[in-house]
């Protein structure tokens, strides 16, 4: 069983040692994205006091050489605290503390689209934009197969696993339990969860959350979803395809909403939003995963529920499509839209962005207005 | 998986025994240093009442030619206590009490390098010198091979590991849980922990300590580590160099400041201090390891984020040199710098101590002056 070394040492022992008591100490576990784009990277400091807001947090900085952010010679690269949380792992009153990271020179790193993202969100903040992205994953072992496949196989095809229930259908929901409640401790607002079509595959939602919370929330809930696996001894992969063949990919649908959309007469507004989309598809696709369009042409194939990455489309109640309207809001005429071209992997910062210079800022063509 | 047989214990029975009062009585666990210079032993003592301070605590002794410290016929040395913390693993009210080891005739005993180091505090009192060190550790199996790693293989190449989480990342998390909570409760000056470059490679820092502290905090936050991977059933080793090949090794980055150094326009001093340092840089090479160098020249090879032995230089921000200004001290002018030389299993007593001789006493040349001529 591929769960990892990690997993087999003693739970009781590490409990005993959790249960000290810290006295006015704190720990505030810094957390940020790499070079990637995708990975996320975390340490700790220890504090004299419990923070009470992100302004009593310090600035920091780590080896950008480490992380496939910078070279050696040069390598101080900054954290700048963004959003705190509190800390599911350790408890009260320890804190989870997303960061953007900054270069030596103070400008934002490469994977540091949080920056350009919280501008945009400023500049539209009368129009409350609300969005929820639904995080779909994929358990793995730590020998790369999916969790709960038969080791060298595949278990029958698709059909019974999505929203099932049974050893024989749902792989891994403990994992999925605990980082709901995970989630919920921190102050994250996950709003759902459900098995996946394709076995050892499950879903969450974030949401809804305005502006630039969204980036902020669905990333530390993939902070808490790798530890919790990391406890379990499995791995999460947000791979937009782990398995090839007639197995679904891995998405993060995106619903998205303004002031106006969910008032009366909204469907217009969303109607033309959906027109605006319609004509900048590729600057969208290369927002919607981190390697430009690479990783979703792998998974958006026009098959298993997506759309074909090379065309746009749009409709009612439509999974084929890159735009879903869901039915009852072709209904009451009133509500949001769902994007589903987003990859598993997308940064969500970018994503967010690109949804709200194409449908408020009203913006077209290929490249995104520098204000 | 090659945990040991100890680990494997019930922890429900013996939560039972340790729920158990004690009525008055409290129990000293006394740790030194042992013959080796590296290794850390212990011993425990029931006392009538708890020790409020260090003055409390009685002198006592141990059998030396079982620590590689002394011959048979003339065995017994003598445990000075030094420093007092809580016991993380008893709890309150045991105390672990760091000792000092003198020889029968009650001089210092070869592997204790702290007494020196307190006298040389003593004479810089007034600088108000601070440091912090970077512990680097390897989590090894009880078969000697890095815990986590595939049983006769080795794992992916160093990248994704360094601040890492997952199972595919993250080789050991609990054990750095367990050690830090259990510092913080020990009392130790615990700052931070973070993933290291290898797999199962982990760091914690210690600090800002001032003067003699520095040493103290750091021998008992390495005891606690040795005691709380016992009771996982792994092993930590601090050996500079684990793996050989393409795997970084271990250091134990050392952080020093003084009032002045931290006062505006402290840049200076700091430079100071550095063209010092560069002028002696084999004498600290022979105090940052506990075989005079011959344990860092696995380490200090100018790859893997260090600087090459043979070479002394200095850089902002840069991880490939001895001395390394971090960038926000370069554009504070004033501040601290670190020097990354020193191995994973100093001493730190005399890594302290010489940077305090070299930059504030002003030393030069091979070897440390007798200050008490």
């Amino acid at each position: 069983m591929a769960t990892s070394a990690s997993a087999t040492l003693s739970k009781a022992v590490k409990q005993q040692y959790m249960e000290l008591s810290q006295g006015d100490k704190v720990q505030a576990m810094y957390i940020w994205i790499d070079g990637t784009g995708e990975g996320l990277r975390c340490k700790t400091r220890t504090l004299d006091f419990e923070p009470k807001s992100i302004e009593d947090l310090p600035e920091w900085n780590f080896d950008g050489s480490s992380t496939y952010q910078c070279e050696g010679s040069n390598s101080d690269m900054y954290l700048i605290p963004a959003a705190m949380f509190r800390d599911p792992f350790r408890k009260d009153p320890n804190k989870l503390v997303l960061c953007e990271v900054l270069k030596y020179n103070r400008k934002p790193a490469e994977t540091n689209l949080r920056l350009t993202c919280s501008k945009v969100m400023t500049m539209v903040e009368d129009q409350h934009p609300w969005f929820g992205m639904e995080q779909e994953y994929t358990i793995l072992g730590t020998d790369g197969h999916p969790f709960g496949w038969p080791s060298n196989g595949f278990p029958g095809p698709q059909g019974p696993y999505y929203c099932g229930v049974g050893a024989d259908k749902a792989y891994g929901r403990d994992i999925v339990e605990a980082h709901y409640r995970a989630c919920l401790y921190a102050g994250v607002d996950i709003c759902g969860t459900n098995a996946e079509v394709m076995p050892a595959q499950w879903e969450f939602q974030v949401g809804p959350c305005e502006g630039i919370n969204m980036g902020d929330h669905l990333w530390v809930a993939r902070f808490i979803l790798h530890r919790v696996c990391e406890d379990f001894g499995v791995v999460a992969s947000f791979d937009p395809k782990p398995i090839t063949g007639n197995w679904n990919g891995a998405g993060c649908h995106t619903n998205f909403s303004t002031k106006e959309m969910r008032e009366e007469g909204g469907l217009k507004a969303i109607e033309d939003s959906i027109e605006k989309l319609g004509k900048r598809h590729s600057y969208h696709i290369r927002s919607y995963d981190p390697k430009g369009g690479l990783d979703n042409a792998r998974r958006l194939t026009g098959h298993h529920e997506t759309s074909n990455i090379n065309e746009f489309s749009a409709g009612v109640a439509n999974r084929g499509a890159s735009i879903r309207i869901p039915r009852n809001v072709g209904q009451e005429k009133k509500g949001y839209f769902e994007d589903r071209r987003p990859s598993a992997n997308c940064d969500p910062y970018s994503v967010t962005e690109a949804l709200i210079r194409t449908c408020l800022l009203n913006e077209e063509g290929d490249e995104p207005t520098d204000y």
